[in-house]
């Protein structure tokens, strides 16, 4: 990339080379857009990532695989609890190990909760980008309900680690489920508050309606993915067309449009608010009584009871914090639908107790090759619409 | 389809994923053949990644997850790569989403794409010496 301030094109024309970011507020974190420009036109857009980048992938190399889960809550700081998901069921897969009905419900609310969470902060944002205030307020209000249900049941609002190999951390707490309920109630009304301001205010349809337009093709072709590549309409959704964790017992819809604009990614956002939230009334009603880790005392760490009454559980929770479990050995992909697209995680064993490659495939390394595509021809102005509907989030592009 | 016949190497199949061995060689060709195909197109890159398996040799293995969004099936491809000249075509011809996760795979492992449009690091800084997840770095870095 050139980095003087100026260069001449071929047809002769002078364009500016402007850098945007890596500080800068609308790009939801660090990253950096060379933008070059005529006039206010985007010409080309090349995006500069790595500034977060911390290695996550090597230092898996060098934990157990159980230390590795509070790791994965960093990548995707957003939706901690979907990359929890991710890795323990590629590590059960691995494993052959059976999880228990329970905690599979119990993952498939709290993994709901998880993209409502996502889509709240990201809606806050891009409609404050957008210059509606307002939306941000309401959106927070909401998402504190959902952190202090992340705080009942793992102690933590963000970094939770509530997932784990085999199951889940604890048993959520007593009166847990009448408060998600309430909120359940309550949330599509919220819903209906925000496109109060939003889906019928002219000037948010101005910044948005015909805006970053990106066709199916190009979004295929460029890796798009979640509902930017639902806003094309592409219809897939890995929930629904390759289930895990007992998505196959609960009725949801889909949503895809084909606007492929910047609104049509914001229409297809919302809808998936409306449909998560069925989806946790569906986990709430239907709830199975149980435990909630799988029966494996050699992977899963005994209760703290049985640790200090019963000499076999002392000897296995000794094994496994000292010496790990190994994995046998072999090699799995496991894709989950994220609140962004598909997050995949490629685990290499080589039958010892530390994973021998882990691999994370973020929805938003791959969202972010489509930016440049839609943003060229456009206005620098659109250029922030276009990042706030793609939805980036740099942890989980640099790891 | 003769070509694809003698560019598989061999198949596994194991824990519902089915991965194909493919020579280096013709990756590129295999890829576009996959891609293309009527009845199952793999028109998704999903993933693009490598494993390093120092000290033994072949010492690379370049790893791609397709998906066919059509019938939502998945298919692994691998392809075997020495040590000393760990080079391979670039798949960005035929998915033009290759691009960034080629750039990764250099960047991190030292693996060459042959006709990739801007192969240059993508994570770490232009000036920085070695590939942080080749097996013979360490993992608390050079001191």
């Amino acid at each position: 990339m050139a980095q003087g301030p100026v260069t001449i094109t071929e047809s002769g024309d002078r364009t500016l080379v402007l850098n945007m970011g890596p500080q800068h507020p609308s790009t939801h974190g660090v990253l950096r857009l060379i933008l070059e420009i005529d006039g206010e036109t985007v010409v080309r857009l090349k995006p500069e990532i790595g500034y977060l980048h911390t290695g996550i992938e090597k230092t898996c190399e060098a934990k157990f695989y159980q230390q590795v889960v509070p790791l994965t809550d960093r990548i995707d700081y957003l939706c901690p609890l979907t990359n929890n998901l991710t890795y323990c069921l590629a590590v059960e897969k691995l494993l052959g190990l059976e999880i228990p009905p329970k905690a599979q419900w119990m993952r498939v609310l709290m993994n709901e909760l998880t993209r409502i969470n996502s889509h709240l902060v990201w809606l806050g944002t891009h409609a404050m980008d957008l210059g509606a205030m307002t939306v941000f307020l309401y959106c927070f209000r909401e998402r504190e309900d959902i952190l202090r249900f992340f705080e009942m049941v793992s102690g933590q609002r963000m970094m939770t680690s509530y997932f784990r190999i085999g199951g889940l951390a604890l048993e959520p707490p007593l009166g847990f489920f009448d408060k998600v309920k309430k909120f359940a109630d309550r949330f599509p009304g919220n819903v209906d508050e925000y496109e109060a301001l939003l889906t019928g205010n002219p000037i948010f349809l101005m910044r948005t309606k015909g805006v970053a337009k990106l066709s199916a093709e190009d979004a295929i072709a460029l890796g798009a993915c979640g509902p930017t590549l639902r806003a094309s309409g592409v219809d897939i959704d890995l929930r629904r067309d390759s289930p895990y964790t007992g998505y196959e017992n609960f009725n949801f819809k889909v949503p895809v449009s084909d606007g492929c604009d910047v609104f049509a990614r914001y229409v297809c956002r919302v809808q998936e608010l409306r449909e998560s939230i069925g989806i946790v009334q569906q986990a709430l009603a239907g709830m199975p009584e149980g435990p909630v880790k799988a029966d494996a005392p050699k992977v899963v760490l005994p209760d703290r009871e049985k640790m200090k009454t019963q000499m076999e559980s002392l000897i296995y929770h000794f094994k496994i914090i000292t010496e790990g479990f190994s994995v046998p050995a072999g090699e799995v992909y496991q894709a989950v639908e994220s609140p962004r697209g598909e997050m995949g995680y490629y685990i290499v064993s080589d039958g010892t107790a530390k994973p021998y490659r882990v691999h994370m495939r973020g929805p938003s390394y791959a969202n972010l090759q489509a930016l440049a595509k839609m943003c060229e021809g456009y206005l620098i102005a659109d250029v922030v619409a276009a990042i706030g509907s793609i939805d980036v989030v740099l942890g989980d592009i640099d790891r | 389809m003769h070509s694809f016949a003698s560019a598989v190497q061999g198949a596994k199949f194991d824990r519902d994923e089915l991965t194909i061995w493919v020579a280096k060689e013709s990756i590129r060709e295999v890829c576009a053949i996959l891609r293309d195909d009527t009845g199952c197109p793999f028109n998704y890159l999903a993933d693009l990644t490598c494993v390093d398996w120092y000290p033994s040799e072949p010492r690379f293995e370049v790893v791609y997850h397709l998906l066919s969004i059509p019938k939502k099936e998945r298919v692994r491809l691998k392809a075997r790569l020495d040590g000393s000249s760990a080079a391979i075509e670039s798949v960005t011809s035929v998915w033009p989403s290759a691009n960034h996760y080629e750039r990764e795979v250099f960047d991190l492992f030292g693996v060459r794409f042959t006709g990739h449009p801007n192969l240059k690091r993508i994570m770490m800084p232009d000036d920085w010496e070695g590939h942080p997840l080749r097996k013979d770095y360490p993992v608390e870095g050079y001191r």
